[in-house]
C-alpha cells in the first residue's frame, strides 16, 4: 500500500478522499446510482495502477457508449458470465508478460467488476473457477439486488418479498420468493485468503477493505450493497441512507473472512428495526406487517448466527 | 532444403507449434478429440519447456475469455477446442473478432450433439462460420504444424488483427501419426517475433475495449470489420510466400490437382481432400476428367480463387461434411454457388453430404458421387443436395 493511501485510512475523513476521478463525471448512471457510488470509490482506493473487467450490466452501459468513455484506467468488457475469467486471463498475461520481462515487474490491480447477476447467477462459474485458480484479482460484485440493467428482473441475490417485473407482486405471489443467495459464504468456501462485505454508506469499512484486498496475495471476493433508486423505488437522495438502513437493521451486515476467520467490522449495538429499511422502499410497498416480521424473524436468526461465527473484533 | 521429419501424432505437431511461437498464456478445456493437444501443452508447461501460463479453465466458455482478457492484456495466446466446447464458446468467438484480438485456435472438428457423437466432421466449423475469424482448414500434419505457426503471424500483423483458426479433423488427422517437418526454435523466432501489440491493457496507456455501440456507430463498425477480414487475404498470401522462400513448403487457398482440362471438379476441405486426391487419379486412369479444389482458406473466403480454379469445368461435385438441416444443403457447396450467380459461364454445382459423425468416405465413394451427378445431370434432375451413403 503506498503512503497516501495508508494515510487514507489514518484519521479517515471523506474531505482527505484522493481528488482524482477513475470513473470520471458524465456517465449516464440515473441519479444516486449506488452503483456509480461504489464504483467511484473502489477506484479511488485502488489507484491508476488498477485495471478492469467489466461484466455487462448497469456498470458498463452507463460508463462505454462508443466513442465515449468514462474509464480513466484500463478497462474491457466482453460479455455478461464472463469478467471474473477475462480478469483471470490478464492476471496471466502479466504474469507471462512480467516474467518473459516483457512488461515492467510491478504491482498492478486487477479487478473483476460484476452486479448480482453476473456474479451469482450467470456468472457463478467463471467466478468459482477463477477463485479456485486462485488468481491474485479483486472479485467486485456490485450487488444492486436485481438486473436494473435489462429493466429490473429478479436475480439470486433479490430479497425476499421484493417486487421485481419478474418476480412481481401479484394476487398468489407476493413478489421475490427465494431468500437472498449467501454469495459471501459461497466465495468463502473456497478458501480464498478475504472475503468481505461492505456498503457505499459505510466510507471508511468499504476503503479499508478495498486496501486489503489489494494487498492480500490471492483472490480476493468484495461484495458491495449498492442501492439502485430506480430499481428499489426510491427518491435518489436516498440511495446512501437505504445503504444504511440494511447495515443499522442488520440484514446486510458488514464483515470480512481473512484466511478463514470471520470478523464482524461494523458492529451494530442496536439494530433498527427491518421494517424502516423495508418501508423505505418502493419494491416492498405490498408487504404486510405480517410478512415483516416474517421477514424480521429470519434477519435475527441470520445475526445471531453471524455473531456466533465472528471473532470479536 | 531438406530436413528431418519426425514421425508425431498431429495433436502434437499443433502443441509443437505453439510452444516453438513461444506463447504467453494457453487456456484450455479437455473434450475429445482435442484433448491430446490440451494434454501436450500441459505436459510442456510442466516440464518448463514452455514458459506460457497454463490457465486450466473450467470451460469452454471461460477459455475464451481468459484468451481474450491474456490478448486484450499484450499476451500471445492459444486455445482449442471441439464440437460442444465450440458451441459453448461461441458467444466469445463474436466478442474475440469483434474487439480485433490475435487469438489462435485449434478446432478439431468433431459433430454436434444430439444424438451425442464423439466422431468428425464440420458441423462445428460451420456453425460459427459467421463468427469474423480468419479460418483454415488443414490436410494433413505438415498443414496444421505450418498454419498453426502461421497463424499467430498472420492474426498479429497490425493490418489483420483478428483471430484465426486452423481446423482439423478429429480423428482422421488429429489421432494419426504422421511425418511432419518441424522447424528449429532460431528460425520460428526469426519467422514469429515477439508480439508487440499497439494497444493493450495497462496503466501506462489506459484505453477502453469493448465500449457499446448505438445504431449510429454499429453499421460502420461492421462494414470495417467486414472490409478488413477481407484484407487479410493479401497478408495470408504474402505469409505464405515468406514461408515457402524460408521452408520451401507453398500454399494457396485452393490447391488445386488436375484441374486444367477437368470436364467435373470434385471440391472439399480437410482430410479427405487426400483421399480424394487418390480418387481423382484413379478415375483419370479410367478416362474420366476429373480434377480435385481442397479448400484451405475459408474465411475471409477466396471467392476469385474459387472462380478461376472451378469456373471452366462443367461440373462441380462439392463434398461438404456438414448439413445445413432444414437449409439447402451443404454450407462450402451453397457458397460456391452463389460465386458463380452473377458470371457468365458457371459450372453446374452438385453438393453432396458426406462423411457426418466419422462415416467413412472412401475413393470409391468419391468416384460413384461423380457418376451419379454426371447421371442426375444427364436426366436432367440434379437434387439440390443429397446426403451421399446413407439407409434410407
Ligand atoms: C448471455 C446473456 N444473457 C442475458 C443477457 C442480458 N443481460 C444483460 S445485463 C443483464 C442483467 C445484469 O444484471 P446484473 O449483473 O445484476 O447487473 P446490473 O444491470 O443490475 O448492474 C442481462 C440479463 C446478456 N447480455 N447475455
Ligand atoms: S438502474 Fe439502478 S444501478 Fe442502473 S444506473 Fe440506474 S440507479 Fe444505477
Ligand atoms: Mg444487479
Amino acid at each position: 500500500m503506498d503512503e497516501e493511501r495508508a494515510r487514507l485510512l489514518r484519521g479517515f475523513s471523506p474531505r482527505r478522499l484522493p481528488k482524482e476521478e477513475y470513473f470520471s463525471p458524465g456517465h449516464r448512471a440515473c441519479q444516486g446510482c449506488g452503483p456509480a457510488i461504489a464504483i467511484r470509490h473502489l477506484l479511488k482506493a485502488l489507484g491508476p495502477r488498477t485495471v478492469v473487467a467489466n461484466a455487462t450490466g448497469c456498470a458498463e452501459i452507463i460508463s462505454s457508449p462508443y466513442p465515449q468513455t468514462a474509464w480513466r484506467v484500463p478497462w474491457i468488457h466482453s460479455a455478461f458470465e464472463n469478467a471474473a475469467a477475462t480478469a483471470a486471463g490478464i492476471e496471466a498475461a502479466y504474469k507471462a508478460l512480467m516474467r518473459k520481462g516483457r512488461i515492467k515487474k510491478e504491482k498492478i490491480n486487477v479487478v473483476s467488476l460484476a452486479g448480482d447477476g453476473g456474479t451469482a447467477d450467470i456468472g457463478m462459474q467463471a467466478l468459482s473457477g477463477a477463485l479456485e485458480r486462485g488468481h491474485d484479482c479483486i472479485f467486485v460484485c456490485y450487488d444492486n439486488e436485481a438486473y436494473m440493467n435489462t429493466g429490473i428482473q429478479r436475480s439470486g441475490l433479490t430479497p425476499y418479498g421484493a417486487a421485481t417485473t419478474t418476480s412481481p407482486a401479484g394476487r398468489v405471489f407476493k413478489g421475490q420468493r427465494t431468500w437472498k443467495k449467501d454469495m459471501p459464504a459461497i466465495a468463502a468456501a473456497h478458501h480464498i485468503p478475504y472475503v468481505a462485505t461492505a456498503c457505499i454508506s459505510h466510507l471508511k469499512d468499504f476503503y479499508r477493505k478495498v486496501l486489503k484486498a489489494a494487498e492480500i496475495e490471492g483472490p480476493a471476493y468484495l461484495h458491495i450493497l449498492a442501492p439502485c433508486p430506480t430499481g428499489w423505488r426510491c427518491p435518489p437522495e436516498m440511495a446512501v441512507e437505504i445503504g444504511r438502513m440494511a447495515v443499522e437493521c442488520g440484514i446486510f451486515p458488514l464483515y470480512e473472512v481473512e484466511h478463514g476467520v470471520k470478523r464482524l467490522t461494523v458492529k451494530v449495538r442496536e439494530r433498527k428495526p427491518v421494517r424502516d429499511y423495508i418501508r423505505a422502499q418502493g419494491r416492498f410497498r405490498h408487504l404486510t406487517d405480517e410478512d415483516i416480521e416474517f421477514i424480521q424473524k429470519r434477519v435475527d436468526e441470520e445475526y445471531e448466527r453471524l455473531l456466533g461465527e465472528a471473532e470479536e473484533a | 532444403m531438406s530436413r528431418d521429419r519426425v514421425s508425431l501424432e498431429i495433436c502434437e505437431a499443433c502443441a509443437e507449434a505453439v510452444r516453438l511461437a513461444d506463447v504467453d498464456v494457453v487456456a484450455a478445456y479437455p473434450i475429445t478429440p482435442q484433448t491430446h493437444i490440451a494434454e501436450v501443452l500441459s505436459e510442456m508447461a510442466a516440464d518448463g519447456k514452455m514458459e506460457a501460463e497454463y490457465v486450466n479453465v473450467e470451460s469452454e466458455h471461460s477459455a475464451m475469455s481468459v484468451c481474450i482478457g491474456a490478448s486484450a492484456a499484450g499476451a500471445r495466446t492459444f486455445t482449442a477446442t471441439s464440437a460442444q466446447g465450440l458451441a459453448l464458446m461461441s458467444e466469445m468467438l463474436y466478442i474475440a473478432s469483434g474487439l480485433r484480438l490475435p487469438i489462435v485456435m485449434a478446432l478439431v472438428t468433431r459433430t454436434l450433439s444430439a444424438p451425442l457423437s464423439i466422431w468428425g466432421d464440420h458441423s462445428d466449423a460451420m456453425s460459427v462460420r459467421d463468427c469474423g475469424w480468419i479460418t483454415l482448414f488443414a490436410e494433413n500434419g505438415q498443414e496444421v504444424f505450418d498454419f498453426t505457426l502461421q497463424g499467430f503471424r498472420i492474426a498479429e500483423d497490425e493490418r489483420v488483427w483478428f483471430p484465426f483458426m486452423v481446423c482439423l479433423d478429429g480423428f482422421h488427422l488429429s489421432h494419426v501419426i504422421e511425418p511432419v517437418e518441424l522447424i528449429e526454435e532460431e528460425e520460428a523466432r526469426e519467422f514469429l517475433p515477439t508480439y508487440k501489440p499497439k494497444y493493450r491493457l495497462h496503466p501506462d496507456q489506459p484505453v477502453s475495449m469493448g465500449c457499446f455501440a448505438m445504431p449510429d456507430y454499429f453499421s460502420e463498425i461492421k462494414k470495417r470489420q467486414d472490409e478488413e477480414l477481407k484484407a487479410s487475404y493479401d497478408v495470408i498470401i504474402e505469409v505464405w510466400r515468406e514461408w515457402e522462400s524460408r521452408f520451401g513448403r507453398s500454399y494457396s487457398p485452393i490447391v488445386a490437382h488436375r484441374t486444367e482440362d477437368a470436364e467435373v471438379v470434385v471440391l472439399i476441405a480437410g482430410g479427405y481432400a487426400g483421399t480424394a486426391r487418390l480418387a481423382v487419379d484413379e478415375m483419370r486412369e479410367k478416362g474420366l476428367k476429373v480434377g480435385l479444389a481442397s479448400l484451405k482458406l475459408w474465411r475471409p473466403f477466396p471467392l476469385e480463387d474459387i472462380r478461376k480454379t472451378l469456373g471452366h469445368a462443367r461440373l462441380v461435385v462439392v463434398v461438404d461434411r456438414a448439413l445445413s438441416v432444414g437449409g439447402a444443403g451443404g454450407p462450402i457447396a451453397g457458397e460456391v454457388r452463389s460465386a458463380f450467380f452473377h458470371e457468365e459461364k458457371s459450372p453446374v454445382v452438385a453438393s453432396f453430404v458426406a462423411g457426418i459423425s466419422g462415416r467413412d468416405v472412401l475413393r470409391s465413394d468419391f468416384e460413384a458421387m461423380v457418376r451419379k451427378a454426371f447421371e442426375y445431370l444427364d436426366k436432367g434432375d440434379l437434387p439440390y443436395y443429397e446426403m451421399f451413403g446413407v439407409r434410407e
